[in-house]
Formats: structure tokens, C-alpha cells, sequence
């Protein structure tokens, strides 16, 4: 892993405390993208073909820190999690996802393939009307990722695999507690097509290597694995 | 510059902040009673209640899984929870709304645990300006003695002993509220703080706070904020 081509990593602008980026020889890479465009499915699959190329992995996703799991998972049960909340709600299963699985993977030396990163959380809190540069602010603990693969699919095609694969359209994920239209359906696709706006800006501003999620997974597959093969020189 | 968003509401905003052992609660609840004597209707949130974040809170620390970052955003998770179900509606209202700690806490606390100090005045610039905060001043010694002698055992957390200040408790206790002291006195006057001497009485304290409180926004409790009817009077 010494003879890529990945520069050393950085925060965004405020290092967390008790970190020495000199430790972290590891390297992250995070895909993005919407509900439904198949980031778990492709994050599986690019873990079995880097650790079958040699290299260590750990993979993490949204909403999987042991610290607030079951507290957020509760709270949006109960519907009555308000904007400002949730964005920080979010923000602490990131900050804890970072600090206690992601760096300690770096300092080892793996690759670290991340579902989701902060702009999602930015995402979401902006399609409710929030500050953006207030919650960006908030992530400038965050380090920078070698890559960010931003898995980019049409509203049709979201909505086209959010029925056939989950088969119901989840209240947060069609976000109702705004909401974007008068019934379910419609609130998904003006909420997921706002979530598609939000990105593209995003992707603008943090530089996210789009990949065109509208084509079959094995398409996106080879397209991310040979991405991210000229970036480690495998 | 503290960055909070200015108070818009016909509501009133009483803040108290103050090292565990000061006396800040009492003096608020005194104060409070006062203005319910008056028929206003008074609201109170405290600092670490949101009831949707508590579960989470009880096991970071249970578990001991806080890092400095994570004990920050956690608990200004809470600060939203309760700003947007309760503070801000309430001011919106023309309540008084009265705060066990806010910002501030996170401001002295986090940052004596190591977080960086622009980074959590930017966390809370969600937060509403207080149209009066009290910062009830007073001296470690005075306010250890008050804490170690009639209490339960200190918490892993609020003695710090997440810093490795000390393997004692309380002395790592000591240790942590000097600094979170140190970070109260130096926000003091940027933040805009009436000062009270916490070492006086509670009866000196409460005529001196009750003053600042005729004195600053005396005429928007006579004539802005919600009251009760006079029959539902309660004395």
C-alpha cells in the first residue's frame, strides 16, 4: 500500500482531539448517493475483491454507531424528531463511527470503505431548511476522504427500485415530517429529487467522483473497481 | 462573539450558568416563583433532559463510550431536542422561559475536556441569545466543600476522569471544575454575564438578581409576557 498515488490525509478544518494524522497510514474512500441506488450492495462487493487483492478492510455506514443506534432508531419511531435535532443526532453517529472505528482502521493501515459520510447528514438537514454552513461547520472535524464515489441515479430510477427492492416508501425517506407532497408517494419524489439537488451541489464544492448509478449494478461495480484500483496501483 | 440568533419573541429568555456547587439552581427556582407570584407564566428546561436523547446519554456513559467530541454533540443533541419542542415555542408564546445551563456549559465544559473552542460556539449557533444570563461566581474551594461534602458519589464524567487528570476522583473532580472555572471567568465579560458573588447569601444573591432582573427587562415583564387570569392565581 505504500506505492499509491494518495496523498496523506487531512481534517476539514478543526482536528479532533487526540488524533496524529501522522499515525493514519490507512485509506478512506466513502460512496454517496440516495436511498435505493445499491451503495450497501456495492460497498459488500468491493470489500470481498480489495481483501481477496491483499488489503485490510473495514466497512461502516450511517446510523451503525453502537453509541446512538438504538437512540436515534427510537427517535424517529416515534415521529417526532425535529430538524435541528436530527442533523445533530446524525452528526454524533458520525463522530462516533469516526473516532472509534474509522481512525483507529486508519492508524492500522486499512482501507476504510465508508457508507454515506457527513453529506448525507448535510443533505438531509438542507432538504429540511437548515443551515448548511452551519452543520458543514459542525463536520469540519471530519477527515477528508482519498475519494468520494457519488452513486448518481435519476428520481424515476429511485423511485423505480425503492418499490421493487423494499417494496414501501419509508416515512423519513420520503420526508413526511416536512413534507414534500400530500400523500407518501408524492413526498418521496419531491423529497428524493430534492436529496438529488442537495448532492450535486455538494458534489460540486467537495469534488465527488460521479458515477452514473442508473446503469446495473455490475456495471457500477466494474466502473468503482477500476476507480479504485488506479488509485491503490493494484 | 457568542453567534446565537437574537431573540425575535415577545417571550423572555433567563439563563443561569455557574461550576456544580454554585448555587445557580436554587437562585433560579427563587426566581422563578417570584415571577409566578407576578402571574407570568414562567417555563423551565434543564440542561440534559431531552427525553428522545436521554437513552443515549445514560448508555455513553454507562458504557463509558464518550470521546470529548462525541460527549459534545451528543449532549447539544440535546440542547435542539428541548430549543425545538420547548424553548422556542414557549418564547414564541410570551412565556418566561428559565434555563438550568446552556450554551455556555458546553462552552466551559467541552472545552476543558479538549474540544476546540470555535468548533463548539459554532455547534450552538442555533441557539437563541439569552436576554439575561447570570453566571454565579464562586470560588473552587468553596464550591468542592459544597459538593463533596453532602452529596452521592461523583460520576465518571463529571469528574473527568475521562482525562486522566488524576486517578483520585475527586481529585480528579477538583482538577476538572478548576478548569471548567477557569473557562467561565474567561467568557465572562465576551458573553455579556451579570456576575453574581455566589460566596453571599441566598437571600443577598436573590435580591441582587431580582434587581438585574427589574433593572434590564422589568418593562417587557409588565407589559409583553403571557399571564395567568387572576382567578387561577397561584401565590
Amino acid at each position: 500500500m505504500s506505492n499509491d498515488n494518495l496523498k496523506p490525509l487531512d481534517f476539514y478544518a478543526d482536528p479532533l482531539p487526540n488524533v496524529d494524522l501522522a499515525e493514519l497510514q490507512g485509506k478512506l474512500f466513502v460512496i454517496e448517493g440516495p436511498d435505493s441506488v445499491g451503495r450497501t450492495t456495492q460497498v459488500e462487493r468491493l470489500r470481498a475483491w480489495l481483501e481477496a487483492n491483499g488489503h485490510a478492510v473495514v466497512d461502516t455506514g450511517m446510523t451503525r454507531s453502537t453509541l446512538t443506534k438504538e437512540g436515534l432508531q427510537e427517535a424517529k419511531n416515534g415521529h417526532t424528531l425535529g430538524p435541528l435535532t436530527m442533523g445533530l443526532f446524525y452528526m454524533a453517529d458520525f463522530a462516533d463511527r469516526l473516532e472509534r472505528v474509522v481512525v483507529p482502521a486508519l492508524r492500522a493501515g486499512f482501507v476504510v470503505l465508508t457508507d454515506r459520510y457527513f453529506y448525507s447528514v448535510v443533505a438531509r438537514s438542507v432538504a429540511r431548511h437548515q443551515d448548511s454552513e452551519w452543520l458543514e461547520r459542525v463536520a469540519g472535524c471530519a477527515l477528508v476522504p482519498h475519494a468520494t464515489f457519488y452513486l448518481r441515479a435519476s428520481v424515476d430510477e429511485i423511485v423505480a427500485r425503492t418499490a421493487r427492492g423494499r417494496r414501501y416508501f419509508d416515512y423519513w425517506e420520503s420526508g413526511m415530517d416536512v413534507p414534500y407532497g400530500s400523500n407518501r408517494y408524492e413526498s418521496f419524489r419531491g423529497y428524493q429529487s430534492r436529496l438529488v439537488e442537495i448532492l450535486d451541489s455538494l458534489s460540486e464544492r467537495y469534488g465527488f467522483t460521479v458515477i452514473d448509478a442508473n446503469r446495473p449494478p455490475d456495471k457500477i461495480f466494474v466502473d468503482l473497481r477500476q476507480r479504485i484500483a488506479a488509485l491503490l496501483e493494484i | 462573539m457568542d453567534g446565537f440568533r437574537p431573540n425575535s419573541y415577545s417571550g423572555k429568555l433567563i439563563i443561569v450558568e455557574g461550576i456544580d456547587g454554585s448555587g445557580k439552581s436554587t437562585q433560579l427556582s427563587l426566581l422563578s416563583q417570584w415571577l409566578r407570584s407576578k402571574r407570568l407564566v414562567v417555563s423551565f428546561s434543564e440542561w440534559n433532559s431531552s427525553s428522545i436523547v436521554r437513552g443515549t446519554t445514560r448508555q455513553g456513559k454507562r458504557k463509558q463510550m464518550f470521546t470529548p467530541t462525541t460527549f459534545s454533540l451528543i449532549h447539544a443533541t440535546d440542547f435542539a431536542d428541548r430549543l425545538e419542542r420547548h424553548i422556542l415555542p414557549m418564547l414564541e408564546a410570551g412565556a418566561v422561559v428559565c434555563a438550568d445551563r446552556y450554551a455556555f456549559t458546553a462552552f466551559a465544559r467541552d472545552v476543558a475536556r479538549g474540544v476546540r473552542p470555535q468548533w463548539v460556539r459554532n455547534l450552538y449557533r442555533m441557539a437563541i441569545k439569552p436576554d439575561l444570563a447570570f453566571y454565579f461566581r464562586v470560588p473552587l474551594n468553596v464550591a468542592l466543600d459544597r459538593i463533596l461534602g453532602g452529596r452521592a458519589a461523583l460520576k465518571y464524567y463529571e469528574a473527568g476522569m475521562d482525562l486522566n487528570l488524576s486517578s483520585d476522583i475527586k481529585e480528579s473532580f477538583a482538577l476538572f471544575q478548576e478548569r471548567i472555572l477557569h473557562e467561565y471567568d474567561s467568557m465572562a465579560e465576551e458573553m455579556g454575564f451579570h456576575v453574581i458573588d455566589a460566596t453571599g447569601t441566598i437571600k443577598e444573591q436573590q435580591r441582587q438578581v431580582r434587581k438585574i432582573v427589574m433593572n434590564t427587562i422589568g418593562d417587557a415583564l409588565e407589559k409583553d409576557i403571557l399571564r395567568q387570569p387572576k382567578s387561577e392565581r397561584r401565590a
